[in-house]
């Protein structure tokens, strides 16, 4: 029971990770129906991200507080892959809005790569590894539950509710939806579509950062490869919640965390991933359109 | 009407008996009966809203019917029940065949290319399931030969056989919705459904289309249609069967229908008081009919 | 009039400055953390850092003067471009075409037929090995690949991101056949096609009622379980290690090409021994393969089941409608493009001697339905110029060994082969949307065969 209880703990801060990036693929998905394959990558660079801005800041200020410093790698990596993100927009998808639906799906596949050869050709192929950042572990019975997972879930939680908030009590929350739902009615009720669509992407970048960061503090390294399984990881999790529905991503990206975390511990680690992938396509074959999914009506 | 007789009258084609259909709480059909006879040009009308789409794609094998029964009875004495075909069955088993209110063509083919794939299943069979035809056997050779000349008596027919080459997305409304009826014939259907064929065409369009349908009609293809304009309604249908909020409230001849005060009620949304009025007026004739 | 032209020539000049200086300032803040700091492992292995604001600097500027002359030069010369078109009313669509433009097909065969004996003539025995091999073979390979899933994707309208899947089972069937039960390479190479297709259709049955990205994720995932347990299954497939030692090819069972057999092929022939032959006859296998892949698509286009695949891509309710199996239709697309994958997968297992999960990662479908799309959807020169253009183009980059005079002897250029992959398949794209050939040939026609504008076919929904 302890066991299984340590493995929760495991597979729900692995499943806030994974949720957060999955909210990025499903908003961008939701509001011009694209999957943005390079969003992995993203997530990838906001790791970079913090994990240079440790770097600079542990040399500057030798002596900065944690917490102070955590927070300021998240605002820089939220920054930097905002900025990163809000540009591939304008470059790579912007342009292709409105014509053939695979060719965003083929410049995103086309970033995805350039993104993750960029990070290897200017900080090297090798993994980067970083000194722990918190360390503090909590011993209740036999279940160790450390702060970094408490820290990932809490800071999950507080972003889920301002993300919530912002979709759905704010005036760019409400421009975001009706874009979603007709992009072309919310044109001509002066909503400016391409600023919300632009905004969409840095929030989706915004939230890849932080799990960037946190994966970074969680695992302690940082690789160019590393957007590529947690990106696929994370689109499995969008999709398996429904893609399109925020609250599914977040329930995709636990589902898979815990599944995750309970097949390692009790079956086998080697085929972690085949269960993911399998359960994926199962949940599929009977809710074609995910958990959370609207379904989809024929419209005859 | 659907008093529960076991023999189907000879020359009917589509009996529908107690159809019902709900989509969660909505009775969006409710224990509707009626039925098409062969030879024929069913009209199916009522105002928006009021199931004519819902009838057609349960009869289409498009939805599941909550409850009821759809028989379709082919020329060669064979029936089959509509309900428990699946979808693309009650094309190739039962020769039903149907065009779209909004209209679904194959944009990116040419028309030729259309209409051949409305004969795929007949094609099929003649290429061996592709592979004599891949060998190159001159059975599936002649067969191809044959539906090209298939094709083209379809296109002559509904004025096409000009733009026989061009991408069907290319076409003006009108030519595409003559298209998607002939697409439909090229399946070789017993039953035509067509859902508001005459929806966006301007009268001398209007015209050709009854003149196209009609000449369906005389070449034994029965047909059900769903339709606004009452011009082609009352024109061309055999017989009218009408529909309001999911139930059947009148069925007969255009004539009939025409001058039903239930009908023209539900037309012009009268009170139920009017409608006795109406009927009192229409007693002493007069009332002309053609309001509707 | 010329004062007019004045002013927007000016407005245009201080356009391209302002936006030139914008796109300088976002460079600056996009790459001052990646490119203007460094990372690296000192000698105690710590992780510092230093500057490299020289290296930056090229990154502003190269991005501000693009933008600059993108705007100033390039946006209005286009437009001007644009212009005088419309104004002539010259449609491209009706262009005398050229000699070469119409008898292209039978170029581009009869030189490929002659490509190796070319290769040997101007490079030397040895020299061509390089090119029969990295560029011929290699290119092929993905030709045939890409024409494979063109069947599913451009055809049928569905999207396959585990496509790689099937090249490796084709692949591991060769692999894993030939070493334990010693078949030869004629009697594994269908029997690996129907494999593969035998697995197309057992991973499409269940999710081919899914529609569009789900349908995409789910092949992803198929694609990515059939790797884990190549990995993972280590008493048969040897995991990460590979199989290695695979039987070569032999000339249909006359001749071997192995250098100690008796009926050596080099030694029958009197050829000098050098693995250049075994390169060329693999060269023509692989051309034969993708002809048969060419020539079955193309017949299959002109007959019902081809027609349903694209009437699928069209609309798949009026095919349903006009009782058409959809089922069964994307089930046989599936099967059919698995198959060739299979092919090519046995091939490529034949060709390198060694297969491991290495070569079967996502990113092999992801440039192969680049390729495709690349070429234009269906059109399979199309797809043979997008293979040749982006694997080619690769290729050479390994090539370009005079870069390290200019960039210093560290520069490898092949580390920047998947970089600039990357960027052409986003530049490729971002100018023709619809690939190099946007237009279908219809499968048939009753007075003249014209084009059909890539603006009326569709991509599908599934």
């Amino acid at each position: 029971m302890e066991y299984f209880i340590q493995q929760l703990a495991n597979g729900l801060t692995l499943g806030s990770i994974y949720g957060l990036v999955a909210i990025g693929y499903t908003m961008v998905y939701g509001i011009i129906g694209m999957i943005n394959f390079a969003h992995g990558d993203i997530f990838m660079l906001g790791g970079f991200a913090a994990l240079i801005a440790f770097l600079i800041l542990t040399t500057f200020f030798a002596g900065i507080p944690v917490a102070l410093a955590l927070l300021l790698m998240l605002v820089i990596a939220m920054l930097m892959t905002g900025l990163w993100n809000w540009t591939i927009e304008r470059i790579a998808y912007r342009p292709l809005r409105g014509s053939f639906r695979l060719a965003p799906l083929i410049t995103a596949i086309g970033m995805s790569i350039v993104l993750s050869n960029f990070i290897q050709v200017t900080q090297g192929p090798r993994n980067k590894p970083i000194p722990p950042l918190v360390t503090d572990v909590y011993h209740i019975g036999n279940i160790t539950i450390s702060l970094k997972q408490i820290l990932i879930v809490v800071i999950t939680s507080i972003l889920l509710f301002a993300f919530w908030y912002i979709v759905n009590k704010t005036p760019l929350g409400r421009a975001q939806r009706a874009t979603e739902q007709d992009r072309k009615m919310a044109a001509l009720l002066g909503v400016d579509v391409d600023r919300t669509i632009s905004i969409t992407f840095v929030m989706g970048a915004a939230l890849a950062a932080v799990a960037g960061t946190m994966y970074l503090m969680y695992y302690g390294v940082a690789g160019f490869n590393d957007g590529f399984i947690p990106g696929v990881k994370a689109f499995t999790a969008a999709v398996l919640g429904g893609i399109g529905s925020l609250p599914g991503a977040v329930l995709g990206g636990l589902l898979i965390g815990l599944i995750e975390s309970l097949w390692s511990a009790y079956f086998s680690i080697a085929y972690k991933d085949v269960a993911t992938f399998a359960i994926l396509a199962i949940v599929l074959i009977f809710k074609p359109t995910g958990i959370l999914g609207r379904p989809e009506v024929e419209k005859v | 009407m659907a008093t529960g007789t076991n023999t189907m009258i000879k020359d009917t084609i589509l009996k529908v008996e107690h159809l019902s259909m709900k989509f969660g709480g909505l009775m969006a059909i409710n224990d509707f009966s009626f039925e098409a006879k062969r030879g024929e040009i069913t009209a199916l009308i009522g105002p928006n809203g009021a199931g004519k789409t819902t009838v057609f794609n349960c009869i289409t094998g498009f939805y599941k019917p909550t409850m009821g029964m759809l028989t379709l009875k082919r020329s060669n004495g064979k029936e089959f029940l509509l309900e428990r075909l699946r979808d693309f069955e009650i094309n190739k088993v039962a020769g039903v065949s149907r065009t779209f209110q909004n209209i679904r063509l194959f944009s990116g083919l040419t028309v030729l290319e259309n209409l051949l794939v409305a004969q795929h299943n007949v094609l099929m069979k003649a290429s061996g399931y592709t592979i004599l035809g891949l060998l190159g056997l001159p059975a599936y050779k002649t067969a191809a030969k044959e539906a090209i000349e298939k094709a083209t008596y379809w296109l002559e027919k509904a004025d096409l056989i000009d733009r026989a080459d061009d991408p069907a997305g290319d076409l003006s409304y009108g030519a595409q919705r003559r298209l998607e009826i002939a697409r439909a014939m090229c399946t070789g259907p017993e039953l035509l459904c067509l859902d508001e064929p005459a929806a966006g065409l301007n009268p001398k369009e209007s015209l050709t289309l009854n003149a196209l349908l009609r000449g369906i009609r005389d070449e034994g293809t029965s047909l059900l249609l769903i339709e606004h304009d009452m011009s082609v309604v009352m024109e061309i249908s055999d017989h009218v069967v009408v529909l309001e909020y999911g139930q059947k409230i009148s069925d007969g001849t255009p004539d009939h229908v025409k001058n039903d005060p239930k009908v023209i009620a539900a037309y012009l949304g009268v009170e139920d008081e009017e409608v006795e009025q109406i009927e009192e007026q229409l007693d002493h004739g007069t009332v002309e009919g053609g309001t509707v | 009039m010329a004062n007019v032209s004045v002013n927007v020539q000016e407005d245009v000049m201080a356009k391209a400055v302002k936006e030139g200086a914008i796109a300088g300032i976002i460079a600056f803040l996009m790459f001052l953390v990646f490119v203007g700091i460094e990372t690296y492992q000192d000698i105690n292995n710590q992780l510092v850092w230093r500057t490299r604001w020289g290296l930056l600097a090229v990154f502003v500027i190269v991005a501000a003067v693009g933008r600059f002359i993108t705007v100033g030069f390039i946006k209005p010369h286009l437009d001007k471009r644009k212009l005088a078109k419309a104004k002539t009313g010259v449609l491209e669509i009706s262009e005398e075409k050229s000699f070469f433009h119409k008898h292209f097909l039978k170029i581009a065969l009869v030189f490929l037929l002659c490509y190796p004996f070319l290769a040997m003539m101007i490079f030397g025995r040895q020299g061509s090995l390089k090119y029969v091999d990295n560029f011929g073979i290699q290119i092929l390979i993905y030709v045939m690949l890409a024409w494979g899933l063109n069947i599913v994707v451009g055809l049928a309208g569905l999207l396959d991101l585990g496509y790689v899947a099937f090249y490796a089972v084709g692949a591991y069937s060769y692999a894993l056949l030939s070493s334990y039960f010693g078949f030869s390479f004629w009697l594994l190479l269908p029997m690996a096609g129907i494999l593969a297709a035998l697995w197309g259709v057992i991973l499409g049955f269940p999710v081919l009622r899914l529609r569009g990205d789900y349908l995409a994720i789910v092949t992803l995932a198929f694609g990515e379980i059939i790797r884990l347990v190549l990995i993972n299954w280590t008493d048969v497939t040897r995991g990460t290690f590979g199989v290695s030692g695979i039987a070569k090819a032999s000339f249909f069972g006359i001749w071997s090409f192995d250098v100690g057999a008796a009926n050596n092929f080099n030694k029958a022939w009197g050829l000098p021994s050098s693995s250049v032959y075994y390169k060329m006859f693999l060269f023509y296998i692989i051309l034969a393969l993708c002809m048969l892949t060419a020539y079955v698509t193309i017949r299959l286009r002109r007959m019902p089941i081809g027609r349903a695949w694209e009437a699928l891509r069209e609309d798949e309710i009026a095919c349903r409608s006009l009782g058409i199996n959809t089922v069964t239709t994307k089930l046989t697309a599936f099967a059919t493009g698995a198959m060739f994958g299979g092919f090519a997968g046995s091939f490529f297992a034949a060709r390198q001697g060694f297969v491991s999960p290495e070569s079967f990662v996502f990113l092999e479908s992801a440039v192969i339905l680049a390729i495709v799309v690349l070429g234009g959807m269906g059109s399979l020169t199309g797809i043979a110029i997008a293979a040749v253009v982006m694997v080619g183009g690769t290729e050479l980059l390994r090539e370009m060994e005079f870069l390290k005079h200019i960039f210093g002897p560290d520069f490898t250029p092949e580390l920047y082969r998947m970089l600039l992959f990357g960027l052409a398949m986003v530049i490729v794209m971002l100018f023709k949307p619809r690939g190099f050939v946007g237009t279908r040939e219809p499968t048939a026609f009753l007075k003249t065969r014209k084009a059909v504008s890539g603006s009326f076919t569709k991509e599908g929904h599934g």
